[in-house]
């Protein structure tokens, strides 16, 4: 985690280094649904291979 | 060996015939030092009446969250504060990702909206997208897109559509504890046009949604008795921000029991694990339900979780020595 990140990307609660081990475990099967710089909710696209999300503000992010 | 073992030794195996409600609740019910033999019983089943295949299939979401209706475990609806947003893939991504299905070897793809029903702009992206899957991928196209009219009907089976998937999603009785923007009867309307259009039927649900042991055994038997030629089997994943988020995920063996239970109600569907099975059953699970009735499996990624990667499922299957059925075989 950078000091950018200031949101969990799962829940959208602030982040921590230790805080979220629940969203960190559910996150290996789900892709992230918050920005983590801004908190805004991400227009997400899962595929069968892969996924998108996109911030208005902070662009795309892919996994 | 339990009596009910015993009779579906017989009666299933040996002549084809699904277990009644009372026989699927028996099963749902055995104590858990007869679920090897259950699991090895429906096995046999399921090699006998349908052989050692295994469908692979892939799904796509084309129009994601924003949905109108309230099914409490899903996420997207639109009026839970689900983190779902509303999106829609475009027609590039959509033929992008019929390929990377198809490269796994899988046979089926599903294009899956999040709405009641189509409107005309679906239907507009319904009609290009599976024109240009069908110009670029061989792969056969399969949809969900709700309830549909009669007119709908009639518009996928000419775009080529070859299935359509419409959940009932849980037994009967306890669907309005879960649905209340929609009844079941409407959606089982759906499915019977779809019958009758000859399309391929396929509708199975959840479980874990809060329905007791009893409404399981009440579920298969009405699957049975709709008679689908494809049941996909999930496993309640509960969803942040659902009414549903906070529920237990179904326990291992009660998912192998239900597995084993439905393959004896259903001796001759496509029984497909569906969401869920990763956090259901893990990787140990997933094997025992593959030799346990299971003959389907939904590879790569969902509509809004993600899966194992399809490297896992194919290498369990060539373990297993389950062949991949080919497109050839199912045309
Ligand atoms: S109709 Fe489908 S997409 Fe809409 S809330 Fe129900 S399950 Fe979700
Ligand atoms: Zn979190
Ligand atoms: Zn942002």
């Amino acid at each position: 985690m950078t000091t950018t990140e200031l949101w969990c990307d799962r829940c959208g609660e602030p982040a921590t280094a230790t805080a979220h081990p629940a969203c960190a475990s559910a996150r290996q099967l789900e892709p992230p649904r918050f920005c983590p710089h801004c908190r805004r909710r991400m227009k997400v696209q899962v595929l069968p291979v892969g996924w998108s999300a996109v911030c208005v503000e902070h662009g795309e992010i892919r996994g | 060996m339990p009596e009910i073992l015993d009779q579906a030794r017989t009666q299933v195996l040996g002549d084809g015939v699904g277990l009644d409600q009372a026989g699927v609740l028996a099963v749902l019910n055995l104590p858990d030092e007869h679920l090897p033999a259950a699991l090895q019983l429906a096995h046999d089943v399921r090699m006998r009446w349908c052989g050692p295949e295994v469908e692979v299939e892939g799904i796509v979401s084309l129009k994601t969250g924003g949905c109108p209706e309230d099914c409490h475990f899903c996420s997207q609806s639109g009026l839970f504060t689900s983190p779902v947003r509303s999106v829609w893939l475009d027609i590039p991504s959509l033929v992008e990702a019929a390929k990377q299905t198809a490269a796994t070897g899988a046979t089926e793809f599903c294009i899956v909206a999040a709405v009641r029903g189509p409107d005309a702009r679906l239907m507009k992206q319904m009609r290009e997208g599976v024109a240009a899957i069908k110009a670029a991928v061989d792969i056969q196209v399969a949809a969900s897109l709700g309830m549909l009219s009669k007119e709908q009907v009639d518009d996928l089976v000419d775009m080529g559509v070859h299935r359509y998937n419409h959940n009932l999603e849980t037994c009967r009785s306890y669907f309005p504890n879960v649905v209340t923007t929609h009844s079941w009867e409407e959606r089982w309307e759906t499915l019977r046009m779809v019958r009758d259009s000859g399309m391929e039927v396929c509708c199975g649900g959840i479980l874990g949604l809060g329905e007791t042991v009893e409404q399981r055994a009440e579920f298969a038997a009405q699957l049975a008795e709709l008679n689908p030629h494809e049941v996909p089997l999930n496993f309640l994943n509960p969803r942040p921000g659902t009414p549903l988020g906070d529920r237990p995920v179904v326990e291992g063996k009660d998912a192998l029991r239900a597995i084993a239970a439905f393959r004896l109600a259903m001796p001759r569907t496509i029984l497909r694990y569906a969401g869920g099975r990763e956090i259901t059953l893990g990787d140990l699970g997933t094997r025992d339900g593959l030799l346990g009735g299971i003959n389907a499996v939904i590879v790569g990624n969902y509509l809004t979780t993600l899966g194992r990667p399809a490297t896992a499922d194919l290498e369990l299957l060539d373990e297993l020595k389950m062949p991949v059925k080919a497109l050839s075989a199912t045309l």
